[in-house]
This record gives structure tokens, sequence and C-alpha cells, in this order.
């Protein structure tokens, strides 16, 4: 690596139009959005910069703290659902045989390959009244000759989680299976020789060294999940609705223009805050995460 | 490492969790809650009933039906046209971030390190709200003719997608000897020679990888052009957003498919090309 002095040419030629980029279609935006959320509307599109606290301040209205106390309350039943389906799933895949775990790991891959839209589209038609699983209900109730009632499985909060899991699933399982894969497995040997459960070797064995895998999984599922926005508008319910919906509100509806630059702020804090979490955890398990 | 998976394999022991029937329920129960959607989605687009649910034969109407709906035609035209366009400009663009940081060493290196990943980690409304709110404020033209009506969303698109190009490449550049560099300068090649005949051709396959990276991602992506798109200027998720919106027909299900199976071949692609360069790079 060269100072950038050695050669100032080639340091500005490849330099200057990613930075230009960066600053002008990026990082100015994103100030303009702070800025404006120091303003204060008037009129239908004015707004006059005053540098106001009043949109934080309404942020903490008992209304939109609710609403990101139900969005971190969605996210992290999220990730704790994905935790336990993904520590199993992420062991299973650990311990199969070699010329089934590259196949396993492909398949846990491959649907986040799909589009988002068309995963969550496909998640409408299987959970509807007149979806895949009502309709396999009806027909399991008609043979019994019970009666059927549809299910209301889809506009309501546990439709925002399913469908939450269903597409942060292999965000939790790769980074387990990579800190599993690297786990001496003698020690699960040695253990259960010496006579501890199967149980106690997992508890006392397999999650401490897994606990590197599970910091990144549960900080690379909560954070998408917290600022996700079509799987809450396309699955929730009224009441489900999460903070990326309200923004978009104020952006696309409410026209309060202001006010929604202070909540996508907030939303950025939050998020910032969650990735510095994960950092000093990070560090503190520095020797298992450096391998 | 061999010895012991020899001894395992002789030995089957109490480590095979995979034989045992608990865990193949779960891993079956999950690739089931994974799959049955995606599956049932593409199945039901050659599903010969509009009631989308009973099996009544196959038939391939509704691809018909689908190539024969104008908007739908043209959000796919306005997709592809502006994937290539902010691939085309993501490449240079991570190309020469990935090539500056590997080469130089500046004051505040790191802040600027974490600037160029900040567009990968924010929130993605955070983002679409930014750049509906830029382009309102500056004044960016609007009902401008086809393709410049495009001009905001494949903005967009290249701002969220070079750094991830950037990333790919930078981690290409990794495994360049300098050594040839070193060798190159000594035979007197100048910085641009050694540009051009060393740096770039071992960049290539990170080019490429990266390249068809950033095309999948504006391809699919739907939340940032929501905010940047205006009534002229609908891409294929959006469209298909709207249409979701309304019902669930075989017809979506159709274009659905066409796209699932377009960005999963380029995701392939892309993944297979940086597989062969890791493993040459080890070779």
């Amino acid at each position: 690596m060269a100072r950038q002095r050695k050669h100032p040419l080639v340091f500005w030629v490849s330099a200057l139009p990613p930075s230009l980029w960066l600053f002008g279609f990026f990082l100015a935006p994103l100030a303009i959005v702070w800025v404006l959320s120091f303003g204060e509307k008037r009129g239908l599109i004015d707004v006059e910069i005053t540098w106001t606290l009043a949109n934080y301040v309404r942020a903490l209205d008992p209304l939109y703290l609710g609403v990101v106390a139900k969005s971190l309350w969605i996210s992290g039943v999220t990730t704790v659902l994905c935790l336990m389906i993904g520590l199993p799933v992420a062991l299973g895949i650990v311990f199969a045989p070699g010329r089934w775990k590259p196949i396993l790991l492909f398949l846990v891959i491959l649907p986040f390959w799909t589009n988002l839209l068309i995963r969550t589209y496909a998640l409408i038609a299987v959970l509807r009244t007149r979806g895949y699983v009502n309709f396999t209900l009806e027909w399991g109730a008609d043979t019994l000759g019970l009666p059927f009632e549809p299910l209301a499985l889809l506009y309501n909060n546990a439709a925002v989680v399913i469908g939450l899991v269903y597409v942060h699933l292999p965000f939790m399982v790769l980074p387990l299976y990579a800190a599993l894969d690297r786990m001496d497995k003698l020690l699960i040997e040695a253990a259960l020789d010496l006579g501890a459960s199967q149980l106690r070797a997992f508890v006392t064995i397999v999650v401490p060294l897994a606990v590197p895998g599970i910091i990144s999984g549960v900080i690379l599922v909560f954070i998408p999940a917290l600022g996700s926005y079509l799987i809450p508008d396309l699955l929730g319910g009224t009441d489900s609705q999460m903070i990326a919906n309200v923004i978009e509100r104020q952006f696309k509806r409410a026209n309060d223009w202001p006010f929604g630059a202070a909540l996508s702020f907030l939303l950025m804090y939050l998020t910032f805050g969650a990735l510095a979490i994960r950092s000093v955890l990070a560090k503190g398990d520095g020797g298992l995460e450096a391998k | 490492m061999k010895v012991r998976h020899n001894a395992r394999r002789i030995q089957p022991g109490p480590l095979e969790y995979t034989r045992r029937a608990w865990m193949r329920m779960i891993l079956l129960a999950t690739f089931v809650f994974l799959y049955t959607p995606i599956a049932t989605l593409v199945a039901f687009s050659f599903n010969d009933s509009r009631r989308n649910i009973v099996w009544r034969g196959f038939t391939t109407k509704y691809y018909e039906k689908a190539l024969a709906n104008d908007g739908l035609i043209e959000a796919f035209v306005n997709s592809l046209s502006i994937a290539f366009v902010s691939t085309f400009i993501s490449i240079i663009l991570g190309a020469m971030t990935a090539f500056m940081l590997w080469r130089f060493r500046f004051p505040l290196k790191p802040l600027y390190e974490g600037a160029v990943t900040l567009p990968i980690v924010i929130p993605e409304i955070c983002m679409g709200v930014a750049m509906l709110v830029f382009f309102a404020r500056i004044g960016w033209p609007t009902g401008l003719p086809w393709p410049l009506n495009l001009g905001q969303i494949a903005i967009a698109h290249v701002s969220f997608s070079f750094p991830f190009v950037a990333v790919v490449v930078r981690a290409r550049l990794a495994s360049f000897n300098p050594e040839i560099a070193e060798a190159a300068r000594d035979l007197g090649a100048g910085e641009w020679a050694v540009m051009r005949d060393a740096v770039i051709p071992h960049m290539r396959p990170g080019l490429l990888a990266g390249g068809l990276l950033a095309f999948t991602l504006s391809l699919d992506d739907f939340v940032i052009t929501f905010f940047t798109s205006g009534p002229e200027s609908v891409t294929f998720p959006v469209k298909v957003y709207s249409m979701v919106r309304f019902s669930v027909t075989p017809e979506v299900n159709a274009a659905s498919t066409v796209l699932v199976v377009i960005t999963v071949t380029v995701t392939a692609l892309a993944l297979w090309i940086q597989n062969k360069q890791s493993s040459e790079a080890r070779g």
C-alpha cells in the first residue's frame, strides 16, 4: 500500500469519481433528510428549517412510541424464532455427511436469491382465506366430516412474523453454520464419553462455541427485520404497522416530510445502535471471531 | 483433519445427528416451509384455472397473457434498461473504489471506508426516503421523455449497488501478487501500463461477479425504487406490487416466475464465477 502523496494523479483519478458520487447522490440526500427533520411544515409542500426539535418530541408521543415498541417486539420475536429454527438446522448441516453439506447449504441460500416482493406474494397465496393452508385444512375437515371455518391467517401480527422469519432465516443459518463448522467436534465426543447427556453437551459445549455465530445471526436478522417495509405492508393488518410503514405514510400520504424525516433518522440511529452493540460484543469474543 | 474424518466414518458415533429422526424432521419441515410458497407460485402459473387453488391441467396461457400486457412489458423493459445502465456505472465506480482502498493509505481512511459501506447497512426505507426528498428538493426535472425519465431510479440504484461491487472487487484484489506490479515497473512500465496490463486483468473475474450482483440488486429492488419512481417510470417490481395489491392471479404468478428465473440464473452465474476465482487463487 502506498501513501496517496506518492502518486497523486493515480490517487485522484481513482478516488474522485466514486467520492463525488457517494457525496452527491448518497451522503447529500441523507444530509438533506437530516436537516429536514429539524424543519416545520408550512403549507402543503413548503418546509421551513427552524432547527426545532418538535418532530423528535412528536415521535415520543405514545402513539408513535407504541409503533416503535411494536416494531422492536415483532423483530425481536422474529429473531428468537429464527434462532430457535436456525440452530438445529445449522447443527444438522454441520453434522451432515460431506457430500450433503453443500447441497443443504445451497437449499438454505436459494430462496434468498428470489425477489423479496415475490416471496411475500407467494406467502399471501399460501396464507389467505382461500389459500393452500386453509384449502388443505378444509379438505382434511371434509374427509373427517367435521365442520370447517377458514382460519384468518393473513393481515395480522402473526402473518408479519411468519413472513419475516421466512425471509430472514438464511441470515441466521449461515453465520451459525460458519461458527459451528469451525468447532472441534472431538469436544462433544469427549463430553459424551465422560458421561454428559446429549442435552448437557449441547448446552455446555455447542451453544458457547456458537456464540459468535449467534451474535452475527441475531444482528443480521434483527436489523433488516426492524426496518422492513414490504412484509408488514402486504401481510400485516391495520394494527401491525411498523416504523417503516409510518415513515412511508408521512412521505406519500400524510405529506408531513419533517416528521417522516425525524422518524427515518430515529430508525437509522436504532440500526447504528444495534451495529455498535455487535462490534462491542465481537471485540469481547475477538479470539473466537478470528478463528 | 483427514484422520478425524476417517475415524468418524468407520465408527458411526453419537455425533451423527443428521441420522436421527428428529433432526431429519426439523430439516425437512424447514425446507418445506422455505420452498412450498415459491414452488406453488411457480406450479400454479401453469395451472389452467383462474381460481388458483385446484389443479386443472397444464397451460401456458397466463404467460401469453402476461406477454400481451403492455403495462407489464413496459415495466419489464424499464427494469432491464435501468439494470444495464446502473450496472455499468456501478462496475466503474466500484472498481475505482476498490482499487483506491487497496492501493493507497490516506488520512481518515477508516471513516471513508465506513461511508462507502453505509449504503449497504442503512435500512432501505431510509435510503428510499432520502432519494425522494433529494430529487424533490434539487428540482430534478420531471416529465422527461423515455429513457431519461428513468434517470432518478438509475442514480439511486448506482448509489446502493456500487459499494457491493467495491466489496467484491476488493476481495479479488487481495489475491493480487504485488511483485508482478514491481517487476513491470522495473521493466519500465508506467503506472498506467501496470494498471492496464496487470491490475485490471486480475480484477476481471471480480468485476464480472460484482457486475452480476449489481444487476440482480437493481432488477430486484422494490423499496428504494418505489420512492423514486413516478407514474411514468414504473419498474417491474413496482408493477407487480400494484398488481399484488389487487388480487392473487395466475398472470402475476407467471410474471413473478419469469423474474425469479432471471435473478436465480444471474446470481448462480455470479457465484460460480466467484467460486472459480477463489479456487484459482488457492490452486
